[in-house]
């Protein structure tokens, strides 16, 4: 076995701190609040601790894995996002030959594009040739039905559930001059993105008064939103040892990947309300569906990736 | 490979592909012999429901499939091993009209038989595959069955999204996910006229539609 990167090492060990304290507080909180018309929260935070342990364990194993672990696990990702997506939203029966296509030929084509290292035609598969391919197909199949509308809903379902999250595990192939490629990267983006998202909540429930978009998302306030990006930038900063980042341009850095993965919250809360639902899915307890926990990383990953790649690859 | 095992394995490729979320609703799971009947729009509708069932429940339950489609090849080792599929005769040719089977009673008999005292059944009343839109008419054979055996407990469920998953006339599925309703058991009453008592089954499939 390789010997272990120490600072990937430190990484884990904060991580594992962290949900310990989640953990404790989340117990005493249990504990100490007995008010009846707080049990239903107060369970489904305890829930969201419960999923994080597990989510934080499957992400570190796959890392360890090494590139093929990642490729693996967000190609898995994509799929189960890309299907709580398109439940979601209207098809009709023509629709069927063009999303098995989506499902098991772009998809997993897209993964292994990375896993070849082929940069060129990872960038483009979904936006050129995935973009018309599908109303090719659709156009094929015969059905004008909502023409325009069926054929943007699937090339929109690959671009955010496929396209953009496979930039993360994408951050595997860059060469950064005198930084080792390993998982610390891809590691630091889950972690201040993921953390963005659950310190805005936290802000938001303790301090949210002024609803930021009512009508798009009921749960999000200006005191979640400035409190959560504020300390995600803080721990970003915090966290440049582990980057090839100097500590000003982390602190840029992470305020950006919190900004992009707010907006991807937002976006992806649209389409929910448009469609009449609370959650994309139920497969992370007390969180929702994937979709439901990736939509920020879907929109924070590939402007991550593509700063990275403009200003530190030669 | 025992057929039990492959039996579980299906089960659990039957669940992943279709990703089904399952709900009783008003209702519990319950390994005495029952009928469960829902809506058909998917060759993979039995398989789903089957799978869905409990262990032990699916351990003494057959589906009641069409000879003419499941009498071939593969199809036929694994219903008549794996699922122990009751397989019974259509109309030949006329399987999309409302028509009745050749000989309704010997369909009857033969599902009689397999169900001796302990089986339990899965039964698609509308006989043939919808678009999944609408639930057709049921035809009679869940009447005649429980004609026979009084106070059969009959359990109705929804099966959702199926017919995206694999419509009729695909061959490969898109795996989006569905959703499986059990709603309360429901008995024939005594005296009850076949027309108002299929009338009242159907309803009882419809209404766990939205649930």
């Amino acid at each position: 076995m390789k010997k272990l990167d120490p600072q990937l090492v430190w990484a884990f060990l904060g991580v594992l701190g962290l949900l310990a304290v989640s953990s404790l507080i989340g117990w005493m909180i249990k504990l100490a609040v007995k008010k009846p018309e707080t049990q239903a929260a107060i369970r489904n935070l305890n829930a969201r601790i419960g999923a994080w342990w597990v989510m934080s364990a499957i992400f570190s194993l796959t890392l360890l894995v090494g590139p093929v672990g990642s490729l693996v696990l967000f190609g898995i990702l994509s799929l189960l996002a890309l299907r709580e997506y398109v439940t979601l939203l209207p098809s009709r029966r023509a629709d069927h030959r063009t999303l098995f296509w989506s499902f098991f030929i772009f998809t997993p084509l897209q993964y292994l594009l990375i896993g070849i290292h082929w940069y060129g035609m990872f960038a483009i598969l979904i936006p050129v040739y995935a973009f018309l391919f599908v109303p090719t197909r659709l156009a094929i199949a015969g059905d004008t039905e909502s023409f325009l509308s069926r054929a943007s809903t699937i090339q929109w379902g690959l671009m955010v559930c496929v396209y953009c999250l496979s930039y993360a595990p994408a951050l595997l192939m860059l060469n950064i001059p005198g930084y080792a490629p390993d998982a610390k990267l891809l590691l630091y983006l889950v972690l201040v993105d993921q953390l963005s998202d659950v310190l805005q909540y936290v802000w938001g429930k303790l301090l949210g008064k002024h609803k930021i978009a009512p009508v798009v998302s009921p749960n999000k306030t200006w005191e979640g939103f400035i409190g959560g990006v504020a300390t995600a930038t803080l721990v970003g900063t915090a966290l440049w040892w582990m980057t090839p980042f100097r500590p000003r341009v982390a602190a840029l850095v992470s305020l950006l990947i919190a900004l992009m993965g707010f907006a991807g919250g937002l976006t992806m809360s649209a389409i929910k309300r448009d469609r009449g639902v609370k959650d994309y899915g139920t497969l992370i307890r007390g969180h929702g569906g994937i979709l439901d926990r990736m939509d920020s990383m879907c929109f924070a990953a590939p402007i991550f990736f593509h700063l990275v790649r403009y200003f530190y690859v030669r | 490979m025992s057929a039990r095992f492959l039996a579980g394995m299906l089960a659990a490729a039957a669940r992943l592909i279709s990703g089904v979320q399952v709900q009783w609703v008003d209702s519990v799971p319950d390994p005495r012999q029952a009928v469960y009947f829902a809506n058909h729009s998917s060759h993979l509708d039995f398989v789903v429901l089957w799978a869905s069932l409990p262990a032990e429940i699916r351990s003494v339950t057959r589906p009641v499939a069409a000879q003419d489609y499941w009498s071939t090849g593969l199809r036929h080792v694994l219903a008549v091993n794996v699922f122990r599929a009751v397989l019974v005769a259509r109309h030949a040719g006329k399987t999309d009209t409302p028509q009745e089977s050749a000989d309704p009673r010997l369909a009857i008999e033969h599902m009689l038989a397999a169900m001796g005292n302990r089986e339990s059944l899965i039964l698609f009343p509308e006989g043939t595959r919808g678009t999944g839109d609408e639930v057709a008419a049921f035809k009679s054979g869940l009447y005649y069955l429980c004609q026979r055996k009084p106070g059969l407990r009959l359990v109705p469920a929804y099966l959702n999204n199926l017919n995206r998953i694999l419509p009729k006339g695909e061959f490969l599925p898109v795996p989006f996910i569905s959703r499986l309703t059990f709603g309360p058991p429901m008995t024939l009453e005594a005296g009850e006229d076949k027309a108002d008592f299929l009338a009242r089954a159907r309803d009882a499939v419809c209404r766990l539609r939205d649930l």
